[in-house]
């Protein structure tokens, strides 16, 4: 139980660390090179640290931080697998690493090769015609594609479709994409077998819808039995089927969202390609569009030469333009690639099946203690709810702090939205049966903990440097900074131990 | 090849006590006419030094920065950035760590975040910063949508002299979004304060302008920003070169609204542009409509101080199509990587290193205008880019310095055209020592 000072409490006026080059060109005075008003009045109020200081303050700050590196990580929705090491060197190498983004193609052809060569595999993956690598995360992705599906109903001259169908249970990413793209939101209703109903669909689908997001699997880990149905529907009524690609961990050399119906699928490299996701990001959320959308994607795109080599070529007329500065965040297009490549088609496949197969492990474990609200078959990752346990006074955030004991991650909880108390388990591929087993019989004493003494779980974590935080504190008085003078926040409680969410 | 630890054995046991007997059998949901026949169209798995050697071969046809003197910058800077930056940012707690959500055991990150996000505005004179948005490109699309408001429409104005990828960024979600976009003229280089002037009215909700611009020019932004600030619209600072806050006035002095800025150059790889590092900065009193993740600082229930995600009410996960924006995954890491960096500089060689960016860059442009065949194109004051006209296209010119080992300055005609194919900007930063600047000139006076 402790705590690091912020780095501003730390060292001394005076003190520094990086050195820069010896000043070796003849200089002047700054005010005869610039406007005096333009000129900085203060110093930036930077700390004065040493190296050592930073080194050791850092290295403390990086041991107050759970990675998957440390422990199980079953955050659902999130595919916290292992992160190879493979991946992190040739991503320094610096042939990568140390490339300006604007200089000549013929200085970077093995860059652009390796973007060329990853977008092909991306699009037999998914079973699309194109991809682009350019957005920079998964919701980056959503807006991308949903410009896309906007610039191809206007070129048809049916701009006039302005609402977008989202099932209830769906990322909150993806309502929040879709009216960054001012679009309408209509939400989708989930029947009883966890899959989007379909009579549901049927009523709202008319004329001014312009597309479907689904997940699939969905955020309850259930793959849609009537994927080429509601395709089929979609795609009657005159709109675009996208597809989120959170959950495509489940599907890699099984099922194609191309071949399911989709017409816009993302990716989230950083969960299926593992690459990894940094403490919240960078990520990378590539696009793959079916033959129709191609020409709408933004630019530029690799091109690949008649004699071999690789270019950047400008995108067409209908193109919807660049969603960022440069070609995306290409290092982690780098993990991505060693990673495809590493793994190759029957490998992909194991990977998924792999974590199915765990998925389906803990669930059958489960199950008999905490609700399985649609029992069936999951597919990378299941929901359960703690209604049960809520009855005795524990709830599903007092589970997930729990699990925190015991040297482990917590699930996702309460998501989806659908699941009371909801607790979303996707163990992955890369864990031992042992650790799954350690993770079985940590939930079921954290059951019996819930029956026999419920303070044990409500009061957790015991073990972690800090214990639950005041979040109303955080949001009622915000502090996001820290300025001269501040004084550690201390004892300024605003609400009871285990209220907190 | 894969990293999954349980063998076949270990796996078909597991599917016994599931009842089942091939992983087929837990598949049913996939209908059959959607069922993946055969393999994935994919190239074959390669070992780890077969691939190894293969991705070593490919970044060997690439010309890296450690191998050419870089004087490429329009965007993109090649910076000193101390050994200890990589070391600490990319210790595997951070790295494989995902979004603090369960802060009692991700302190260390939501530490780091509430650190840079003090170092974003101490460096940029603001009240509040973000945990960082994607790039600067669309950290300004962001600092245009919160100026329009959600479901809003009206106009936002952007200097012709802001990063010409910026500018195309900003038209993609403006046409998306549904707000009018509409450029600045320039006088000299310089955003024109009288187009400015011309353009401003009662439906403009932003106006946008870089500092120093595209062509490393310094903008007269306290001009600009009362302009603005005589309408109702919001004034944004748009930073590529965040070495510029070391010398030149930080946006808080001139009275900004929103920074945004790319801040990848404090201390992550170039990477060929990505992944970049977003900066978003803004005033109190905005604090509701911005965009991003925000980390504060609270008390745990042992009344010590820790910090926790907060006022996650603004975001998509709570809000969903109420949120003021949709990103979720943000540049984390990159973040870490700036906090160490600005650490490792601190207050001096932070304010050294842009002292440096200028006496640099000035050296180069006394040494290099002195050339036969070139000349200045504009006469305002600069940062660490100036913009010339050699007497042989740009283009011809870069590929003979490369076959001396320097990678040349950036063709202008590339975004304005009417500067022409001899038009070049060129980026000295700290990094370009005096023998680096004369290895260029030589090489010029040889080419040109």
């Amino acid at each position: 139980m402790s705590t690091e000072p912020l780095i501003f409490e730390m060292g001394a006026p005076g003190r520094r660390a990086a050195t820069l080059f010896e000043m070796d060109v003849p200089t002047r005075p700054l005010i005869d090179l610039l406007p005096a008003e333009a000129l900085r009045q203060d110093d930036a109020p930077l700390p004065e640290v040493s190296e050592i200081e930073i080194v050791r303050h850092f290295t403390h700050l990086s041991q107050r931080n759970f990675g998957v590196d440390a422990g199980f990580y079953p955050l659902g929705s999130c595919t916290m697998k292992y992160n190879p090491k493979l991946n992190e060197d040739m991503a320094g190498l610096p042939g990568f690493a140390r490339l300006h983004p604007l200089q000549d193609d013929d200085q970077a052809q093995g860059a652009i090769e390796l973007v060329y060569r990853l977008e092909e595999m991306l699009s037999a993956i998914a079973g699309m015609a194109r991809v682009t690598v350019q957005p920079s995360a998964g919701a980056h992705g959503e807006i991308t594609g949903l410009m896309v599906i906007k610039a191809y109903h206007a070129s048809r001259g049916e701009g006039r479709r302005n609402i977008v169908l989202i099932p209830d249970g769906a990322h909150g990413t993806n309502p929040a994409s879709a009216t960054l793209a001012d679009y309408e939101i209509r939400e989708i209703r989930t029947d009883a077998r966890g899959g989007v109903d379909v009579d549901h669909l049927r009523e709202l689908l008319d004329e001014n819808v312009a597309a479907l997001m689904m997940t699939n699997p969905n955020t309850l880990g259930v793959f849609d039995e009537n994927i080429v149905e509601i395709a089929r529907m979609v795609h009657e009524a005159g709109g675009q089927l996208y597809y989120d690609g959170a959950n495509a961990n489940a599907i890699m050399g099984l099922a194609r969202p191309g071949d399911m119906g989709f017409d816009v699928v993302h990716f989230n490299l950083h969960k299926t390609c593992s690459t990894p996701h940094g403490g919240g990001g960078p990520g990378a959320g590539p696009i793959g569009v079916a033959p129709h959308l191609v020409p709408f994607l933004p630019g530029p795109l690799p091109a690949r030469d008649a004699d071999g080599g690789y270019h950047w070529e400008d995108a067409g007329e209908q193109s919807i333009g660049r969603v960022r500065a440069n070609y995306g965040n290409f290092l982690v297009l780098v993990r991505a690639y060693t990673y495809l490549r590493f793994h190759g088609p029957d490998g992909l496949r194991q990977v998924s099946e792999s974590a199915i197969l765990n998925a389906n492990y803990l669930m059958h474990a489960l199950k008999d203690l905490y609700t399985l609200p649609f029992d069936r078959t999951c597919m990378h990752e299941f929901v359960l709810s703690a209604n049960q346990q809520k009855a005795r006074g524990v709830t599903a955030m007092d589970i997930a702090k729990r699990l925190l004991d015991f040297g482990m991650y917590a699930p996702t909880v309460y998501f989806p939205l659908i699941v009371p108390e909801a607790i979303m388990i996707e163990p992955t591929e890369t864990e031992t049966r042992e650790t799954l087993d350690r993770f079985i019989e940590v939930m079921r004493q954290i059951d019996q903990e819930s029956r026999t003494e419920p303070a044990t779980v409500t009061q957790a974590p015991h073990t972690t440097t800090v214990g639950r935080l005041d979040q109303t504190l955080a949001a009622r008085k915000p502090r996001l900074r820290w300025s001269p003078g501040d004084a550690p926040r201390t004892a300024e409680k605003s609400v009871p131990v285990g209220v907190s969410r | 090849m894969t990293y999954i630890p349980n063998t076949p054995a270990e796996q078909h046991a597991m599917l016994r006590t599931l009842g089942a007997e091939t992983i087929d059998d837990l598949l049913g949901a996939i209908p059959a006419d959607v069922r993946l026949q055969g393999e994935l169209n994919l190239p074959p798995a390669l070992s780890e030094p077969a691939l190894r050697r293969h991705e070593m071969a490919l970044a060997g046809k690439n010309l890296n920065l450690d191998e050419a003197l870089c004087f490429l910058g329009a965007g993109s800077y090649d910076r000193v950035v101390p050994s200890v930056v990589a070391h600490l940012a990319k210790r595997s707690e951070f790295l494989t760590s995902y979004t603090p959500y369960q802060p009692e055991v991700s302190q260390g990150m939501l530490q780091a975040t509430y650190e840079f996000q003090t170092m974003v505005c101490q460096i940029t004179g603001m009240a509040i910063a973000n945990a960082s948005l994607y790039d600067g490109s669309t950290a300004t699309v962001e600092a245009a949508l919160m100026a329009v408001g959600p479901g809003g429409r009206g106009e936002v104005l952007v200097s012709r002299a802001v990063d010409p990828q910026y500018r195309q960024t900003l038209a993609t979600y403006a046409h998306a979004r549904g707000f009018t976009l509409r450029e600045i003229a320039l006088d000299g280089g310089a955003t024109s304060a009288r187009d400015l002037q011309a353009h401003l009215g009662p439906e403009t909700k932003a106006v946008i302008v870089q500092q120093p611009n595209f062509f490393g020019i310094v903008e007269d932004m306290p001009a600009l920003e009362a302009l603005t600030h005589s309408t109702t619209a919001l004034f944004v600072a748009a930073i590529t070169e965040p070495a510029s806050l070391g010398v030149l006035a930080p946006p808080g002095a001139y009275n900004a609204d929103i920074v945004a800025a790319e801040g990848a150059s404090l201390g992550n790889p170039i990477g060929y542009g990505g992944p970049a590092l977003g900066l978003f900065a803004t005033k109190a009193d905005l604090m509701k409509r911005m965009p991003g993740r925000l980390v504060g600082e609270t008390v745990d229930d042992r009344g010590q101080r820790g910090f926790v995600l907060t006022l996650q009410a603004r975001e998509q996960q709570i809000r969903r199509e109420k949120a003021t924006s949709n990103i979720c995954t943000n540049q984390a890491l990159l973040a870490v990587f700036a906090t160490v960096y600005l650490a490792s500089l601190g207050r001096q060689g932070f304010k050294e290193m842009g002292v440096q960016c200028v006496q640099r860059a000035h050296y180069a442009f006394d040494q290099v205008t002195a050339l036969p065949g070139v000349r200045p194109i504009f006469d305002k004051p600069f940062f660490d880019e100036f913009a010339v006209t050699l007497s042989q296209p740009v283009s011809a010119v870069n590929r003979a310095l490369a076959q001396r080992g320097i990678i040349g300055g950036y063709a202008l005609d590339r975004a304005y055209p009417e500067q022409g194919a001899n038009a070049a900007l060129f980026c000295v930063t700290e990094a370009r020592t005096r023998d680096d600047i004369d290895q260029l000139v030589r090489a010029m006076k040889e080419v040109l």
